[in-house]
């Protein structure tokens, strides 16, 4: 097919995938994320590295704004006024978070800088305590770095072995395949919700309760997973849940660890400082309750009331629209890429998050970044975090496009025909 | 246009016909460059006659700035002495680095000035000159690190 004929092909998908999700005005929602009117190189930005990192709607840039121009001051700890004003916004989004996940209370949200954070958090104060020479950490073969070094520090220090759940060259994992790792010596199982590098979906629902009827705690790595998909930590039945504040529309510098109260109460605190504790003397500390215990410090609290009006901006949102909307972008985008000659596209499970990593023959991916560029695009272009990923396709980079909710069909025919321009400028050597 | 300044007609065909391509057996020389965060990665091997490059070969991947500077590199450095070539990386380096370097003298390797505007790209550029330095730098019996750009 020629590029006249290509573009057509594009032009007459999007007609039709614009036509399905009807209920959802992604033109409204658009004006709620001010950078989306930024001109990058002289052209219109197209957005499409949400997987790195999202933006911020003007609601959250509203609520940080008035809270560092009306109510900052440290929480928890004074009896003024701003202190009390302080310590209710960052605690109101404790609560938006408890109905974000829900989780069963407040006692099981902890805010952390990221899902990075929380990941160590577990490895530190969960697993090193309980874990002797001949047990296992049981991870699958698509985690991104830190969802397998946190794991490795902790095998090193017990004595520990980390096993890895294999993948399909579709990029998917088989529960079958998980669940025969699974054995008396596995301790903790942690698993991706969704996949960095390649979106697939895991059937985490599944191997949660796999995990649980051997005895294995678990948890899940959700920081792809909370933009794209309703999660419900209870339903999940995991013992923990990670997920980054800025994946998800909010400050960077956030996040959450979600624990089943009853594994958070027989962990020790992970660092120690002030609002972790009750009483210092020299001879003893008796450390605070549930979520403070594990919150030494003055945390990011602008940043964690970001992240609250975040989670409001998004329950005020077509959620199901914004879903389904994202889904028909894979759909347009994974149809419109595939049929580019010599373009390859890496990660084809079933059941995918909206994002595409790809591959153009004679094009290096961070040769395609620099010309997208130029045309205002956005992508990512390296290894995503995931080296072992990459290894297993023998790949040393992949290009991805990674959407969120306000991205267009219009954007992905200009990604479209941006690498089609590539393509022509390296056909010219 | 500037990406045509970047990608000029010499570097996209010594990106895709790299000169001096493959491994060199027995080398007195061998160093591996990596910038991880990229996952660029290159070996360059260096055969010496007293002072003197009698030899150089790179192999590896990356994309296309960093392969057609390599391919640049080993056909501008290949008979020189060992001065000679790090005086030229001197050069490279301002080229890559500094809007007023000037471009004379330089004959191909000139055509890696477009990369300056570029400046996301300069470690792609440069990853292979710094690891003939350090090749040019290890005793035979040394064996020296990774050499990294980034």
């Amino acid at each position: 097919m020629n590029n006249a004929a290509l573009m057509n092909t594009a032009r007459s998908m999007n007609q039709a995938a614009s036509a399905t999700p009807a209920t959802f005005d992604v033109m409204a929602v658009r004006d709620d994320f001010p950078i989306l009117s930024r001109i990058v190189h002289g052209k219109p930005l197209i957005y499409l590295d949400n997987g790195a990192s999202s933006q911020r709607p003007t609601a959250v840039i509203d609520a940080v704004d008035d809270y560092e121009r009306h109510h900052h001051s440290n929480i928890h700890r004074g009896v003024h006024a701003l202190s009390q004003e302080a310590t209710e916004l960052y605690e109101t989004s404790r609560d938006r978070v408890v109905g974000f996940l829900n989780a069963r209370s407040r006692h099981e949200i902890i805010f952390l800088r990221g899902a990075t954070e929380a990941i160590n958090l577990v490895a530190q104060s969960y697993a090193r305590p309980r874990l002797v020479p001949g047990d296992e950490i049981l991870i699958t073969h698509l985690e991104h770095h830190a969802n397998i070094v946190p794991w490795q520090i902790v095998c090193e220090q017990t004595g520990a072995t980390l096993v890895v759940a294999p993948m399909d060259e579709h990029g998917e994992v088989h529960a079958e395949a998980v669940e025969a790792l699974m054995n008396e010596r596995t301790k903790l199982f942690a698993c991706a919700h969704v996949s960095n590098a390649l979106g697939t979906v895991l059937p985490v629902r599944r191997l949660m309760g796999s995990a649980r009827s051997r005895g294995i705690t678990t948890l899940i790595d959700g920081a792809q997973a909370v933009p794209h998909l309703t999660v419900d930590v209870q339903d999940l039945n995991c013992d923990f849940y990670a997920f980054s504040g800025h994946k998800l529309f909010a400050p960077t510098g956030t996040g959450v660890l979600y624990g089943r109260e009853s594994v958070l109460e027989r962990m020790p605190p992970w660092q120690g400082g002030g609002d972790m504790i009750l009483a210092v003397t020299f001879g003893k500390t008796t450390y605070n309750s549930l979520p403070y215990k594990f919150e030494a410090g003055t945390p990011n609290i602008s940043g964690g009331i970001g992240l609250g009006a975040a989670i409001d901006y998004l329950a005020r949102l077509d959620l199901p629209g914004a879903h389904a909307h994202e889904h028909a972008l894979l759909a347009y985008a994974t149809e419109a890429l595939g049929g580019i000659e010599g373009l390859r596209i890496v990660g084809t499970a079933r059941d995918k998050a909206s994002l595409v990593s790809f591959v153009v023959e004679g094009v290096h991916p961070h040769d395609l970044g620099t010309i997208l560029d130029e045309d205002g695009i956005a992508i990512r272009t390296g290894h995503h975090c995931a080296m072992p990923v990459m290894e297993f396709f023998k790949l040393p980079a992949t290009a991805r496009a990674s959407f969120a909710f306000y991205n267009t069909f219009e954007e992905i025919d200009r990604l479209h025909a941006a690498i089609l321009r590539a393509q022509l400028l390296f056909a010219r050597a | 246009m500037e990406l045509n300044d970047l990608y000029r007609d010499v570097i996209l065909d010594h990106n895709r016909r790299p000169r001096n391509f493959g491994t060199l057996d027995p080398a007195d020389a061998s160093v591996e460059g990596f910038n991880p965060m990229c996952g660029d990665r290159l070996t360059v091997r260096l055969k010496m006659a007293g002072d003197r490059i009698d030899d150089i070969r790179f192999e590896g991947q990356g994309c296309a700035i960093s392969t057609a500077s390599a391919s640049l590199m080993t056909e501008a450095v290949k008979g020189q002495t060992r001065a000679q070539a790090l005086a030229l990386f001197d050069r490279v380096h301002n080229l890559l680095t500094d809007d007023a370097a000037p471009c004379d003298e330089l004959g191909k390797l000139a055509a890696l000035s477009g990369v300056r505007e570029f400046p996301a790209r300069v470690k792609c550029a440069s990853l292979c000159w710094h690891t003939l330095v350090s090749a040019l730098n290890a005793p035979a019996a040394d064996k020296p690190g990774v050499v990294s750009t980034e």
